[in-house]
């Protein structure tokens, strides 16, 4: 059983867009980081999807690299935002704008 | 010695090759005088001794080149020696070329003997100096740059050595530099020189662009194709330069204070070398002169003869031995231009010969009498000296009567040659202001030698006066001895300086039949005549009443001419105060206002924009992603517009 390519991308659309839109209303770091590994995947679906439809492994291999970087910046991000919420008793991104002024 | 090797490996094939030994003539003071000045401490008085041998073996070096060239043929001409290509820029080339030619060979041995009398002078005359290292120093630095300026194949090279010598010029004046007068009498003399200096690089910019060389041969033989307009530009801007050097009207002023130097330092810059390069230029570049068409060199023969007549008067007002033989100088370097000016190069350079042997002999001999008297230059404080100074008052007697014109001293025969130039050039107006000028030389000349040498013994009190100690005597005598004969260089029909040096300067006019005799004998009678007024006025009983009674004549005159016509007034107030005010003007009022207003100017709009763009940082994480999202939307809406789909 197969489906057309144009579905794959619309799913990866939708989830890119419920990504940005996620990461521009919440508030909470984490769940901020959430969205934005929802846009990763959903590029990750476009990739798989190009691939797929090139019979090529271009895309696959490119796949691998951004799980392999997300998984670095989640390491990363989550301890930044864990000594945040263990300072400030807090994950609240608008609580935090020192940079203004 | 490297340079001598290189350029004999070189392979300079030439059939006179008398310029391969121009390197080692310049390297040998060039090479003392940096030792001198690194380690001079150390040599102590040995230094004297070391740089008279420096350029004892220049001269002795110099003498073996000159005697290569005696021996050629009427019309070989010498080639110059190529050490190194100096500047390449495309087709402009420019070389360290030197060339030892008829006309170079002879200011060689005037620069190197003078010279090396000097040094030898010194050595007594500084003995008790502090810096006595430094000053041979300077001494054979200036000596090493004269020579690169004598000896240069292209004028960015003669250059160098112009210049050269007027650091050392500077140097040397300013060398008493606690004295505030001697720091202010150097600085003047460079800057004046500096103004002469500009006019000489513009000319040389002008032959770059309108020849595309610099090599002296090249703009000689190609003067001709440049046109009259373009080559008397050219000429005259290289005259400005000759003018600073060799202190003619308008830019004399520095000469006069030069004489804060020591008194070496006068007589072998500002009387015999550095001062007569002005005039070795304008002869070494005299076809270019030519090919103006007669207009560049009626304006040296002009500047020649004024300068001539105007130093002579204000001598005549000057109580101070040195200023008088600084304005003798100025006003001698002025006959050698009038020699330029009506196309007498030879005998011009002939003049400036013998003018080296009695003026570098009369310096020397005036800073004796200094030396004796502890340093007193008034004329009026002294008088009949010859009786206690018997060698250095026999020693200025012969360049006295050389100067005045007397036969058979040399400056009889150099001076009667100019004269008689300038009448076979039917320039009867320049002879005429010759023969004035040679009157007043004589006049002036006599009236020092007569103050100074001759009546009643006379001193400063409490001085014990000494004649000239072994080192001074030695330098004395062969300059006493040199300008009583040097006449025999040109002498008539003998040895002829003149048709030595026609290879190079061309050929002199000399009128024919009786009339040379005539004007021998008038400038005989000009000089005896200028010499019996001065005993007149100052030898005789009733002397002083004469003086006043002349001077009472023209009040004014005097007056203006003891103060030196009021020049360094008219300069002060003419050009250096409104110098002044427009430097204050640049510092105080432009710099302030508009550059230091464009600055801050520009610091403050940005600082005022910072201010306010500083609104967009809101610190908040959405309106960065926002912007960012914004920002991609944006280029990807460009890519599409731009590129399609």
């Amino acid at each position: 059983m197969s489906v057309a390519p144009g579905f794959y991308l619309v799913l990866a659309g939708l989830m890119f867009t419920i990504g940005v839109v996620g990461v521009l209303v919440r508030r909470n770091a984490i769940v901020i980081f959430m969205f934005i590994e929802l846009m990763l995947n959903a590029v990750n679906l476009m990739f798989v999807t190009f691939a797929r439809q090139h019979g090529t492994v271009d895309g696959q291999v490119l796949v691998f690299f951004v799980l392999v970087v997300a998984a670095a910046e989640v390491v990363v991000g989550l301890a930044i935002i864990s000594l945040i919420f263990r300072h400030r008793e807090s994950a609240n991104v608008d609580a935090m704008h020192l940079l203004r002024r | 010695m490297i340079d001598v090797v290189l350029a004999a490996e070189g392979g300079v094939e030439a059939a006179v090759d008398s310029s391969n030994l121009a390197p080692l003539i310049i390297a040998v003071p060039l090479l003392m005088s940096l030792l001198l000045l690194v380690a001079g401490r150390r040599i102590g008085k040995l230094a004297g001794p070391l740089a008279s041998a420096a350029v004892g073996t220049s001269f002795v070096v110099s003498f073996l080149a000159f005697f290569r060239l005696i021996g050629i043929d009427h019309g070989a001409h010498p080639e110059p020696v190529h050490l190194y290509d100096w500047i390449t820029v495309g087709d402009f080339r420019i070389g360290a070329d030197f060339l030892i030619d008829q006309l170079s060979g002879v200011m060689l041995l005037v620069v190197t003997g003078v010279g090396a009398l000097i040094h030898v002078y010194s050595i007594g005359y500084m003995r008790d100096d502090p810096l006595y290292p430094r000053f041979f120093g300077y001494l054979n630095l200036f000596v090493a740059f004269m020579l690169v300026l004598v000896l240069a194949e292209n004028l960015l090279l003669l250059f160098v050595g112009w210049e050269g010598v007027g650091l050392c010029s500077y140097l040397l004046i300013g060398f008493w530099f606690e004295k505030r007068s001697a720091a202010n009498a150097a600085k003047k003399a460079f800057i004046v020189n500096r103004i002469g200096d500009f006019s000489f690089l513009l000319g040389l910019f002008l032959l770059v662009g309108s020849l595309g060389t610099l090599s002296i041969e090249g703009i000689n033989s190609e003067s001709g194709a440049m046109g009259a307009g373009l080559a008397t530009i050219a000429a005259l801007l290289l005259f400005g330069g000759a003018a600073g050097k060799s202190a003619q009207i308008p830019l004399y002023v520095w000469l006069p204070d030069a004489m804060e130097g020591p008194t070496p330092v006068s007589a072998l810059i500002h009387a015999a070398t550095m001062v007569t390069a002005g005039v070795y230029m304008v002869a070494r570049m005299s076809p270019l002169f030519e090919a103006s068409g007669g207009a560049a060199l009626m304006v040296v023969g002009i500047i020649g003869a004024a300068t001539a007549l105007w130093a002579a008067v204000m001598a005549c007002f000057e109580y101070d031995i040195k200023k008088v033989l600084a304005y003798s100088t100025i006003s001698q370097l002025g006959y050698m231009f009038l020699a330029l000016g009506v196309g007498a190069y030879s005998v011009g350079i002939f003049h400036l010969v013998t003018h080296a042997f009695f003026k570098a002999l009369m310096f020397l001999g005036a800073g004796a009498v200094m030396h004796a008297l502890l340093g007193e230059t008034d004329m009026r404080r002294m008088s009949g000296l010859r009786k206690v100074m018997p060698i250095t008052g026999t020693t200025f007697l012969l360049g006295w009567l050389a100067i005045s014109g007397i036969i058979p001293f040399s400056g009889f025969f150099s001076k009667d040659a100019i004269l008689a130039s300038a009448w076979a050039d039917h320039n009867y107006a320049l002879w005429g202001v010759g023969v004035a000028t040679a009157l007043l030389t004589a006049f002036y000349m006599s009236r020092m030698y007569f103050r100074v040498f001759e009546g009643p013994v006379r001193v400063p009190e409490g001085v014990h006066v000494h004649d000239a100690p072994p080192t001074m005597a030695a330098a004395l005598i062969p300059l006493g001895i040199l300008s009583v004969v040097g006449g025999l260089l040109n002498l008539p029909g003998v040895l002829t300086l003149e048709h030595f040096l026609e290879p190079v300067v061309g050929e002199a006019h000399v009128p024919e039949g009786l009339t040379p005799w005539i004007l021998g004998g008038i400038a005989l009678v000009v000089a005896a005549s200028g010499i019996l007024l001065a005993r007149s006025l100052y030898m005789t009983r009733a002397a002083s009443v004469r003086r006043r009674k002349a001077q009472a004549k023209a009040p004014a005159l005097v007056n203006a001419a003891r103060h030196k016509f009021y020049v360094d007034e008219i300069y002060g107030r003419g050009l250096v105060l409104p110098g002044k005010s427009f430097s204050a003007y640049l510092a105080d009022v432009f710099d302030v206002r508009y550059i230091d207003g464009a600055i801050m100017g520009t610091g403050r709009v940005i600082a005022r924009a910072g201010e306010n763009l500083r609104g967009l940082q809101t610190g908040y994480v959405r309106n960065y992603a926002a912007l960012i999202l914004f920002g991609v939307v944006v280029v990807l809406a460009l890519l599409l517009v731009r590129v399609g789909f």
